[in-house]
């Protein structure tokens, strides 16, 4: 009897650690249980709260989630990318803020074109300099990053002492993607669609993206593979300066006011959205896909808290504690950092 | 209780020590007398490591006890060990490299003037005290080791690899001061590999074998012999060498290295391996061998000598400039070689993605069939799918050369490739690696298992401090020979 009983135990056992690496192999089927969770939760639990009746999931809602979520996945994506080589991107998003900055306000002297041509080229710039400091010279991805990050502010506040009086322009076709509609979709999707194809086609099926994996798992192996790793991490950091300055153009469009802090405030987030999403911070294990639900759930969770009045000290300490909650469960379920 | 017993320095009888299913240790014991010196030695993986580790209260034994002076020792740790007065000086310089001399002696509460007494003794001159650790070399730091322990004033002094990275006029007078401790009373434990030492400063030797003390005997003339006999034991079947034509060397080498340095360990390292023959390299650990496999696979810059491939001069900044000229390295620990989570296939494919011009889209087709035809080739077991770390040793081994396999094969590097995985898998590997010979590929075998040498080998060359001193034909490789080729004592004999 006991005996048979221990014997069922172990079975349930093994089924449990095999649907623990199930949810580790395919991280994104948890979080968008969770995601629409958290929508039930909003609706039914949050929104009774403060309203008094149970709000029902409008196109408009769905709209603005993702219009807002767009722009952090995009950052968030050059965390996944550089996380997988057990690195990070803190200059992104002050390298998002310049690209939108430059952009506006050459615009009006140089034509758009040139503008949004100029802005990438900063991204390219700051992402080059990044990948030199970590490939070649071995600086940690975190201080090499955090460095050109605060060098970029200091450039962009110099920079705007010089164009103060030419004024300001969000070219009419940033505005479009970062607010028009179409049915009812946000237009932001048009670059976010084929971006993100994009990004999981790199990581999954082109040789870069093995190296990407490989550097993150063992760099002594690549090494021993061949792998030049300075030429990768060169190119790693030069796409995700790219990345940056695209998602900062694209919420040009949305904000349509540039400023000299305009994308700094996704930087955290978007770390955040990369590790909910499963990406491992040590690297050799992540996945855009989960990224992308990992900014969701973080665009839900700030719409909660926005609903609930809350002020903004505990609306902060809450979001980090949720972002901690949320973490500490998926290392549970899946065994995994 | 014996006679001899009570009065010995350091006892340790009927030690045994298990790692989980491993038993690194059975049975193993080891007497000190006052003003003896005492040879500790066993081939790798005899369970020497274990033992030191055990005397000196690293490691807490499962069963047997260790006396000091005749007191149920409490070795429960280093320092309690020292306290009760045993001191160690381990291959590693145990001094912190960012703090001076001065400081690292009151770190051990060591007495100041004994030590520049004893450093000067042991012929390091105008050592300041305020001189940074990190600054001095190799060799003084040992010396300072063993000066910082003599200062001490223990009862039983235990020095692993002593002499190793000493030039020859320290060693002499490293072995005077050690004898002149033991002709005060101490009880000296002395491990080295280099059997002239031995000769020179032990009484006696204590061998152990596969964890336990095979024998105790007296250092005399001929006693190298006996020594090497207790030490290779019988050993596990490892199968027949299949019988097979005799290789015939014609022709340019693939490989040809001629008087390969890499400063400090290798002075002077050549040899030739041909296309189609399996080249062995028998050598202890820590001989420089694995500096030589690091210079030939692109880790690291010869400091000396030449090489050639196929004829033409090279010279390796980084390995894929290795790989460009078909030298493809297979590392000892399979830890270095393998992304531990991520998939066989990955694993098998990453060289496929190295060069820049490969880093577009993977080619699906050509991967799969290069993988696959290497899977196949050496039976990996890929049952459990998906990531390596959960392959057995011997399949993650597997995995490493079927990387090189589905790249294609000119030259491998092969160190140690057996290590640590079953019998099963080692039966496997040596066909293989005759047959990628046959074949026309040239490979390079170092092995810790010194049977295996005739099993996969047609020569070997013997690397012993940092030089070849013998090449052997597999016909005459037995472990004897091998065995006291690998001690230098062949090349003992050349120079008496």
């Amino acid at each position: 009897m006991s005996d048979m009983r221990i014997h069922a135990e172990a079975e349930q056992e093994r089924g449990l650690v095999r649907f623990g690496r199930f949810l580790r192999d395919n991280p994104v089927i948890p979080l968008i249980f969770f995601l629409i969770l958290l929508v039930i939760s909003h609706f039914y639990i949050v929104m009774p709260l403060r309203t008094g009746r149970t709000g029902a999931l409008s196109a408009f809602w769905v709209n603005n989630l993702i219009k807002f979520a767009i722009p952090l996945a995009m950052l968030a994506a050059c965390q996944v990318l550089t996380m997988l080589t057990a690195g990070i991107d803190l200059s992104a998003g002050i390298v998002a803020t310049i690209a939108a900055f430059v952009c506006a306000t050459l615009a009006p002297l140089i034509g758009v074109p040139g503008a949004v041509a100029i802005a990438i080229g900063c991204g390219v710039v700051v992402g080059l300099v990044n990948g030199f400091g970590v490939g070649v010279v071995r600086v940690h991805p975190l201080i090499m990053t955090l460095g050109t990050g605060l060098i970029a502010t200091g450039c962009l506040q110099v920079y705007q002492r010089f164009v103060i009086s030419t004024g300001t322009l969000v070219p009419e076709f940033l505005v479009w993607l970062g607010t028009g509609r179409t049915i009812g979709l946000p237009n932001g999707l048009f670059l976010f669609l084929p971006f993100a194809l994009f990004i999981l086609w790199l990581m999954r099926f082109t040789g870069f993206g093995r190296l990407l994996f490989a550097l993150g798992s063992n760099e002594h192996a690549a090494k021993l593979s061949g792998v030049k790793s300075w030429q990768v991490f060169l190119a790693l950091y030069a796409l995700s300066g790219v990345i940056a300055a695209l998602a900062g153009l694209l919420y040009l469009g949305m904000i349509r006011t540039p400023s000299l802090q305009l994308a700094n405030p996704l930087l955290l987030p978007s770390v955040a959205a990369a590790v909910i999403g499963g990406t491992s911070i040590f690297g050799g294990r992540g996945s855009f896909a989960g990224a992308i639900v990992g900014a969701l759930i973080l665009r839900v969770i700030d719409t909660m808290l926005t609903l609930l009045q809350m002020p903004e000290g505990a609306r902060i300490a809450l979001f980090g504690l949720i972002i901690l909650l949320v973490t500490a469960l998926y290392v549970r379920i899946t065994g995994s950092r | 209780m014996s006679g001899q017993n009570q009065n010995a320095l350091l006892d340790a009888t009927g030690v045994a020590k298990s790692f989980g299913a491993v038993r690194a240790l059975t049975d193993a014991s080891l007497h000190v007398a006052p003003g003896e010196v005492v040879a500790l030695m066993g081939a790798n993986g005899a369970g020497k490591s274990t033992f030191v580790k055990i005397i000196t209260g690293a490691l807490r034994p499962d069963a047997g006890k260790v006396l000091i002076r005749g007191n149920p020792a409490q070795v429960g740790s280093p320092a309690q060990a020292r306290r009760s007065g045993l001191v160690p000086v381990y291959q590693e310089p145990s001094l912190i490299p960012d703090l001076d001399v001065a400081d690292n002696l009151r770190l051990g509460d060591t007495p100041v003037e004994p030590f520049r007494h004893w450093v000067n003794e042991l012929g390091i001159e105008g050592l300041r005290l305020n001189h940074m650790i990190a600054d001095l070399p190799l060799a003084t730091l040992r010396i300072l080791d063993l000066a910082r322990a003599i200062s001490a004033e223990p009862d039983v002094l235990m020095l692993d690899e002593m002499t190793a990275a000493l030039p020859t006029d320290l060693v002499e007078r490293v072995l005077k001061t050690v004898r002149g401790q033991a002709d005060e009373g101490r009880g000296v434990i002395y491990i080295s590999h280099r059997f002239t030492e031995i000769q020179e400063l032990c009484d006696s030797a204590t061998v152990l074998r596969d964890g336990r003390t095979v024998g105790d005997l007296k250092i005399e003339t001929g006693a190298e012999e006996r020594v090497v006999e207790l030490m290779l034991g019988a050993k596990i079947d490892l199968g027949k060498a299949a019988a097979r034509a005799r290789h015939e060397n014609t022709g340019q080498p693939r490989l040809s290295a001629r008087g390969l340095a890499v400063a400090p360990k290798v002075t002077d390292v050549s040899f030739d391996l041909y296309p189609g023959e399996v080249l062995g390299v028998v050598a202890l650990e820590g001989q420089g061998q694995d500096e030589v496999f690091e210079v030939l696979s692109g880790f690291r810059k010869a400091t000396g000598g030449t090489l050639e491939v196929d004829g033409e001069p090279a010279s390796f900044a980084h390995p894929s400039q290795a790989i460009a000229k078909g030298l493809t390295f297979v590392p000892g620990d399979r830890a270095e070689a393998l992304m531990r989570e991520r998939s066989v296939r990955e694993n098998i494919a990453l060289p496929f993605s190295a060069s820049l011009r490969n880093w577009g889209p993977l080619k699906g087709k050509h991967e799969r069939a290069r993988v696959g035809h290497a899977i196949e080739k050496l039976q990996i077991d890929t049952r459990a799918q998906g990531e390596v770390q959960r392959l057995s040793g011997g399949n993650q081994q597997k995995v490493t050369i079927g990387r090189w396999l589905a790249h294609g094969v000119e030259t491998l590097l092969l160190f140690d490739p057996t290590r640590g995985i079953d019998v099963r898998t080692k039966r496997q590997i040596y066909p293989l690696v005759r047959e990628l010979a046959e074949q026309g590929a040239a490979v390079l075998f170092y092995t810790s298992e010194l049977e295996e040498v005739p099993l996969a080998c047609d020569r070997a060359v013997v690397i012993f401090n940092g030089r070849v001193v013998d090449v052997i034909d597999a016909a005459e490789a037995d472990e004897q020979t091998l065995m006291r080729a690998a001690y230098g004592l062949t090349e003992a004999k050349v120079a008496s």
